[in-house]
């Protein structure tokens, strides 16, 4: 890291005020303004480095200033960079990157919602995560109340793009969906069959989920990590954890680590074998989703048998998990996950024996490798789309340093490959779990309970099964948090579904749409 | 084709035979928790460590109201790590529903002593009817199957969590179809709104025009802590908390979320008030 240390000094020698490293593998690149365009630009052409997420912070009781955050990812580097960018309060304003660089467009947008700064130059400044019949407030400031009761339903109506033209209509969705699943609203322009142009609107399922975390002790917040995105409830809670344990200095016991890791990979496997059956499922494959939601029953009944819970809720804790695992456990997952290997084999079978489903499935929904990586697009959708990135593997977190296995990257980026990247991850995960069951040391299942020490930083990474899960911590006096950021893995993606469903008939939107399967409320929050 | 209907006739029947047999719960499953009040030394650690305030204390003039609700309880066990002499111990019981929100609510009052632990226990409601499971509801299905049920489900705010669960209900091991009961695409075809909550701000019109498209008579499930109460989010600027806060609810089926099982108990619960409001039967 030092001779990248040397090399920014030395090229941005005003705008870099310090640069330190609170955390370890956390580098901390404090700035002098609120101008990150130069630096940023660098970072991206120079290393090759991806920008993760940008969030904000409000500091100005503390130290008089916001701060923006831009997290930066640099191939073969385990080292997280982030640019601290101060921002006065007396002009909350900074240059927007959006028109550069799309993977900011609604992260930066959050930021003009929820903190009132405003992101300068941005290409679409109009709101996103608040309504248009929201009032004039700004959630995340300090001396905003949590249980503000704001007036209802005024305001304008939200206005879509239109489209003209002999034979193009709208048929607009939602946010009440007919299936079921999470709120959203879907705008279609189409010329026929064809869609021309997907609208999204999200953020139905805002629930002041980040402000809520700056309100209630961390042993709450546990749990209310666990309702970013239910199907992912190990993941954050785990991405949660993790964070605070970094910014306390609190070491996990080694078994505790291993459990995550097993724990991490049942939330994957059951979520993957439900994704594979519903995506046969929506072109009319419909044995295939009996047989993997009854596999899936399988992996849920062993969730419930480890943890209590079928979804894995309740286990995570800070200091590790909270319950510890008896050698008759153990060994009952060795059994059942035999049999979940060989049924989920069976089923694989029977899926590629089918010609129809493959031509169904196979160049349907295409998203092009130079899109997905300008878009930031990340996880399954990401892997299948030629974007090689896996926390795992790349900033390895838990256990997962001890273990090998492989990432299954495809470039052809349509519905076929992202099912083929779950199909892949199945197996390696089946693969993780036997080797950390065998592993699987003595000891200590959690470290004993420490205050938690106010004003300290940190960051997590997880991979979730849906892909990266960023948590960003700084603790506050009395066991609480100051802010806790959380980047979902749906936010980087949603835009993605745009550009797949371009060009393809209506009728194949709902299979395009399963086969990325993005978390509303994970992008709500 | 031969491989696909070999691969059936292998597995045979998956479905399980809930509620006429009680499922196979696993022996580390966390059902809700029940309350020894005679035996509880002191409620404010288990208060304290309540992730979504289900367990609250008031004192005032030497007393203590501890209040335990249900309907805001996410069965994580904390409450039991908390308090000592076994007095709160986590149940294998899931089935919960109630058509009164206040069915879901138990208080026991305390006189305190001067540590502010229990002296002694005044009085206390009496916790949930424990039951075999199933066995309320098997004793009715008999008379309800004879009538199909439209489910539109509303996800009104919630993390995702319920619906996962719900949709299990259409897994071949839980199968609701056998009772004549599925999920319709729009609310004018269905009889029951299946919600999840906490309703949110932005959500809340959505879900009043639901209401407003379904037919009468209709009948509506809350479900899960966050469905009943707003759960761990509560009432805040994006958040106006349960179902019941914005449209009348009839069943309130908690959990975190609510196994398939607790969904089937809650739904088939409601489908014997459909009835009842209809007039064709009453229980």
């Amino acid at each position: 890291m030092t001779p990248l240390f040397e090399e920014l000094r030395e090229r941005f020698p005003e705008q870099i005020r310090s640069i330190d490293e609170p955390v370890p593998d956390q580098v901390t690149v404090l700035l002098s303004g609120p101008d990150v365009t130069e630096i940023a630009r660098h970072f991206l052409s120079e290393y090759q480095a991806r920008l993760v997420t940008v969030f904000a912070e409000d500091r100005v009781k503390a130290e008089g200033v916001f701060y923006n955050y831009y997290l930066f990812d640099r191939p073969g580097d385990t080292a997280w960079v982030i640019l601290k960018a101060p921002i006065p309060a007396d002009h909350p304003s900074f240059p927007s990157l959006a028109a550069e660089l799309p993977a900011v467009n609604w992260q930066e947008r959050e930021i003009q919602d929820w903190f009132g700064l405003e992101a300068a130059g941005h290409p679409n400044p109009r709101r996103v995560a608040l309504h248009d019949n929201w009032p004039d407030v700004h959630p995340l400031l300090k001396d905003f109340p949590l249980d503000t009761v704001l007036p209802l339903f005024e305001g304008e109506r939200h206005v879509y793009r239109p489209a003209y033209g002999e034979g193009v209509f709208h048929i607009p969705v939602g946010p009440v969906h007919a299936g079921i699943i999470e709120p959203g609203h879907f705008d279609f322009a189409v010329a026929g069959e064809p869609i021309l142009y997907l609208q999204l609107r999200m953020f139905y399922t805002h629930k002041g989920t980040e402000k809520l975390f700056e309100n209630i002790p961390i042993h709450r917040a546990v749990f209310l990590a666990e309702s970013i995105s239910g199907d992912s409830a190990f993941s954050h809670g785990t991405a949660f954890c993790e964070a605070v344990e970094r910014a306390a200095e609190i070491e996990v016991p080694r078994r505790a680590q291993w459990m995550r890791v097993i724990l991490l990979e049942l939330e994957r496997i059951a979520n993957h074998i439900a994704d594979v059956g519903a995506i046969a499922n929506d072109v009319g494959f419909v044995i295939a989703n009996a047989h993997a939601g009854r596999i899936r029953e399988m992996v849920l009944g062993m969730n419930e048998m480890l943890t209590g819970s079928r979804v894995l809720r309740g286990m995570v804790g800070i200091g590790g998990v909270r319950r510890d695992w008896q050698q008759a456990q153990v060994e009952a997952i060795e059994s059942t996950l035999a049999v979940v290997e060989r049924e989920f084999h069976d089923l694989v079978v029977i899926l590629q024996a089918s010609h129809s489903t493959r031509h169904r499935l196979e160049r349907t929904g295409i998203l092009r490798p130079e899109k997905a990586s300008m878009l930031g697009v990340v996880g399954v959708a990401g892997r299948a789309s030629g974007v090689n990135l896996d926390i795992r593997r790349d900033h390895p977190y838990e256990a997962y340093r001890h273990l090998s296995f492989s990432v299954p990257v495809y470039q052809a980026g349509d519905v076929r490959h992202r099912m083929k990247v779950r199909i892949d991850e199945v197996a390696e995960s089946v693969q993780i779990i036997r080797s950390a069951v065998s592993r699987l040391p003595e000891g200590s299942h959690r470290a004993p309970a420490q205050p938690i020490p106010p004003d300290r930083c940190a960051l997590s990474a997880v991979e979730g099964w849906r892909g990266e899960i960023v948590h960003w911590v700084r603790t506050g006096e009395g066991n609480c948090l100051e802010r806790c950021k959380v980047k979902d893995p749906s936010i980087n993606n949603w835009p993605a579904i745009v550009e797949a469903v371009e060009g393809n008939i209506v009728a194949d939107f709902p299979v395009i749409n399963k086969s990325f399967n993005l978390s509303y409320s994970g992008t709500d929050r | 084709m031969f491989k696909i209907l070999q691969k059936s006739f292998r597995v045979g029947t998956a479905t399980a035979d809930y509620p006429r047999v009680a499922p196979r719960l696993a022996e580390q499953y966390r059902g809700c928790p029940e309350f020894d009040f005679a035996a509880w030394s002191d409620a404010r650690p288990a208060a304290e460590a309540c992730p979504t305030g289900a367990i609250a204390v008031s004192d005032h003039d030497g007393a203590r109201q501890v209040t335990v609700d249900y309907g805001r309880c996410i069965f994580c066990g904390e409450c039991e790590a908390a308090s000592a002499n076994g007095a709160v111990k986590m149940s294998r019981q899931f089935e919960l529903a109630v058509t009164t929100r206040r069915d879901l609510v138990l208080t026991a009052e305390y006189t305190l002593r001067s540590d502010g632990s229990h002296a002694e226990l005044k009085s206390a409601t009496s916790g949930p009817a424990v039951e075999e499971p199933g066995k309320r509801i098997a004793e009715a299905i008999e008379d309800l199957l004879g009538r199909s049920l439209s489910i539109r489900q509303v996800d009104a705010g919630s993390c995702n969590g319920c619906e996962q669960e719900i949709v299990a209900l259409n897994n071949p091991v839980h199968d609701i179809e056998r009772f004549g009961i599925h999920f319709v695409a729009s609310p004018r075809h269905a009889d029951m709104l299946l919600v999840t909550g906490p309703v949110t701000r932005n959500m809340e019109l959505a879900l009043r025009k639901t209401w407003a498209a379904t037919p009468d008579p209709k009948i509506v499930v809350a479900v899960g802590a966050c469905g009943i109460s707003g759960g761990i989010f509560g009432t805040n600027y994006a958040s106006l908390g349960g179902v019941d806060a914005v449209i009348p609810v009839d069943v309130y089926i908690p959990g975190c979320p609510p196994r398939p099982e607790a969904l089937l108990y809650g739904i088939l619960l409601a489908l014997g008030k459909v009835r009842q409001r209809g007039g064709s039967h009453s229980r």
